[in-house]
């Protein structure tokens, strides 16, 4: 009788999951047999003309993750690295409780703050000075606009950093000491120490930090949508405003009046859907070699 | 002599950065917060959490639907989610090798990273569609179907530290296996699964993604979840992205609201247990 319970429990997953693949599957059918792949190259999206095509959003998708993602990165592996290996005792879990503070806020209340906080400073001193400091790049070039890619990644990294730094921390607590201290007893600083005995036995859970960050910042929405500037085009400046994948669906989803409008927003959150798993799929297998002890010590 | 000099200015500029890093990944928490308390506090009431909203250009009014909606929300979602989650966790911690347990596991892990807004599309696809209005019921669904998972994951690991040595206490005592798991298992691991629960129902109250294609939002005070219903995440969302001044500052003070309620539930979890709660669950 108990068991039974618990199998029904356990049973849930699996079948929510199948449901949430048939019903997208099912609610993108039109579009899909429409459109067929067609759909992730083509670059209109106009409802009233009923025209759909998703490449320039899942262009925006992948630009304003990667660009978090390079923001993010050294900010959450440099805190990670401070708090294992260099702080004072004391220090470690305020930090670390601070910083994992920050996932606590609703995706809501990062947009509002991007929108009436982060967006004037960023176009006061921030863009101005990229502008003429890196305006031979085409990335900063073009007239500057509050709402764009660039602000979008800005928000986005600063969201995604807390996941990626707790489970990089994660992954180097579970470094064995002796590592540390074979390093440090060949007379290696340590810096040294850090760079060449504990991120090579490390690595693979890195990777998988870093992937499953940018797993959250594939799907982020709401701040997305506040701060992107929602403009279906891409441009080569990041002062532009953009589109994502996410942020169309939050934003059209509730007035879309045709069939096929629908459809077509079920087909790119089927797309979403099938390549944030494949992402977590990913993370979760390099973070779990290390956990198991057997992805260090190859490069060593 | 003049390497080992450089070797070590190396190693502390290096720590210089690092320090640097945690200075700016610190910011923008005090930032946000400040941002918050500033411009939210002045707009705080006894008719904000009383009154409904007043037409776009009037003065006054409150968010009284919107926070009884959250409420309504996000408490029938905890009904169905942490019954289900805690069930399935006890089921993977207590039969780990089975091959339900292995999938679900896996599946949990997939599901903890499917984006909100896709299970708002499901929840939409599933159950809008179907019945033909948006409704408090159908966020509910969807939020609990985010909850799930959490709730699983935690409660798993935290049976797992029970020690074997009280299980085997309670089945040499000829307690049967169901009753060991409960009287004794999760007895043990209940403050845990109290801090992990809570923790759920903190992320999913901010959740506005899924709301926005399921609960849609409303101006009235109502407490039928079959309708259409008002919530804060989506006040502020709708009262920021507006036009009005006057909005902007309601935007402002439900979010300050908002995040009161996530962080005591984050801090009142932390303080059940004492015990770290990680964010990958």
């Amino acid at each position: 009788m108990f068991r039974v319970a618990l199998t029904i429990a356990a049973l849930a997953i699996p079948i929510l999951l199948l449901f949430l693949l048939l019903e997208l599957h099912s609610g993108a059918r039109l579009a899909i047999s429409r459109y067929g792949l067609g759909f992730v190259t083509g670059s209109t999206w106009d409802p009233v003309a009923e025209e759909f095509g998703a490449f320039p959003l899942i262009a925006g998708t992948l630009l304003s993750s990667f660009l978090a993602l390079l923001i993010a990165v050294p900010l959450s592996l440099g805190v990670a690295i401070y708090i294992t290996e260099f702080a004072p005792r004391v220090l470690r879990q305020p930090i670390a409780f601070l910083i994992e503070l920050l996932a606590a806020i609703p995706s809501v209340v990062y947009g509002l703050w991007g929108i009436y906080v982060l967006i004037p400073i960023l176009k006061k001193f921030v863009f101005p000075v990229l502008r003429s400091g890196l305006g031979f790049l085409p990335f900063f070039q073009g007239p500057i606009y509050g709402p764009s890619m660039l602000s979008a990644s800005i928000i986005l990294a600063i969201m995604i950093m807390p996941f990626i730094m707790s489970v990089a921390r994660e992954v180097l607590i579970a470094v064995p000491g002796s590592q540390r201290e074979a390093a440090l007893a060949l007379g290696a600083t340590r810096w040294e120490a850090v760079m060449s005995a504990i991120i090579p036995y490390a690595r693979s859970g890195i990777l998988g930090a870093i992937i499953l960050g940018l797993g959250r910042a594939l799907g982020e929405t709401m701040a997305v949508t506040m701060l992107i500037g929602n403009r279906n085009a891409i441009s080569a400046s990041l002062f532009a405003p953009g589109y994502t994948m996410a942020a169309v669906i939050a934003n059209e989803f509730s007035e879309a009046a045709t069939d096929l409008h629908f459809s077509a927003l079920a087909y790119v959150a089927f797309l979403l859907f099938l390549v944030t798993v494949l992402v977590n799929a990913l993370a979760r297998l390099l973070i779990w070699r290390v956990a198991r002890g057997s992805g260090g010590g190859k490069g060593l | 002599m003049n390497r080992r000099v450089l070797r070590r200015w190396v190693s502390n500029g290096m720590v210089g950065l690092m320090i640097l890093a945690v200075i700016v990944a610190v910011l923008p928490l005090v930032f946000i917060l400040l941002n918050l308390v500033i411009k939210g506090a002045g707009s705080l009431s006894i008719a904000f959490f009383t009154r409904v909203p007043v037409p776009a250009g009037e003065t006054g009014g409150g968010v009284a639907n919107a926070i009884v909606g959250t409420l309504l929300i996000v408490g029938t979602a905890s009904l169905v989610g942490v019954p289900v989650g805690v069930g399935a966790g006890i089921y993977c911690a207590e039969y780990p090798g089975a091959r339900l347990a292995k999938l679900t596991r896996f599946l949990a892990d997939v599901m903890n990273g499917t984006p909100s807004i896709v299970v708002g599309v499901f929840a939409w696809t599933l159950i809008v569609a179907r019945v033909r209005h948006f409704s408090g019921l159908a966020g509910s669904c969807a939020l609990a179907m985010l909850m799930i998972p959490m709730v699983m994951r935690t409660t798993e690991e935290l049976i797992r530290l029970v020690p074997h040595s009280l299980r085997e206490a309670a089945l040499a005592l000829g307690y049967p296996r169901w009753r060991t798991s409960l009287a004794i298992v999760l007895r043990t691991a209940l403050p845990g699964i109290v801090t992990g629960s809570l923790l759920s129902i903190a992320r999913i109250a901010g959740e506005t993604a899924p709301l926005l294609l399921t609960a849609l939002g409303s101006q009235y005070f109502s407490l039928d979840i079959t309708q259409p219903m008002a919530a804060l995440p989506l006040t502020v969302y709708q009262y920021a992205t507006g036009p009005y001044e006057e909005w902007h500052r309601f935007a402002w003070a439900a979010a300050l609201v908002l995040i009161l309620v996530v962080l005591t539930l984050s801090l009142l979890a932390r303080l059940a247990t004492g015990r770290r709660f990680t964010l990958n669950g």
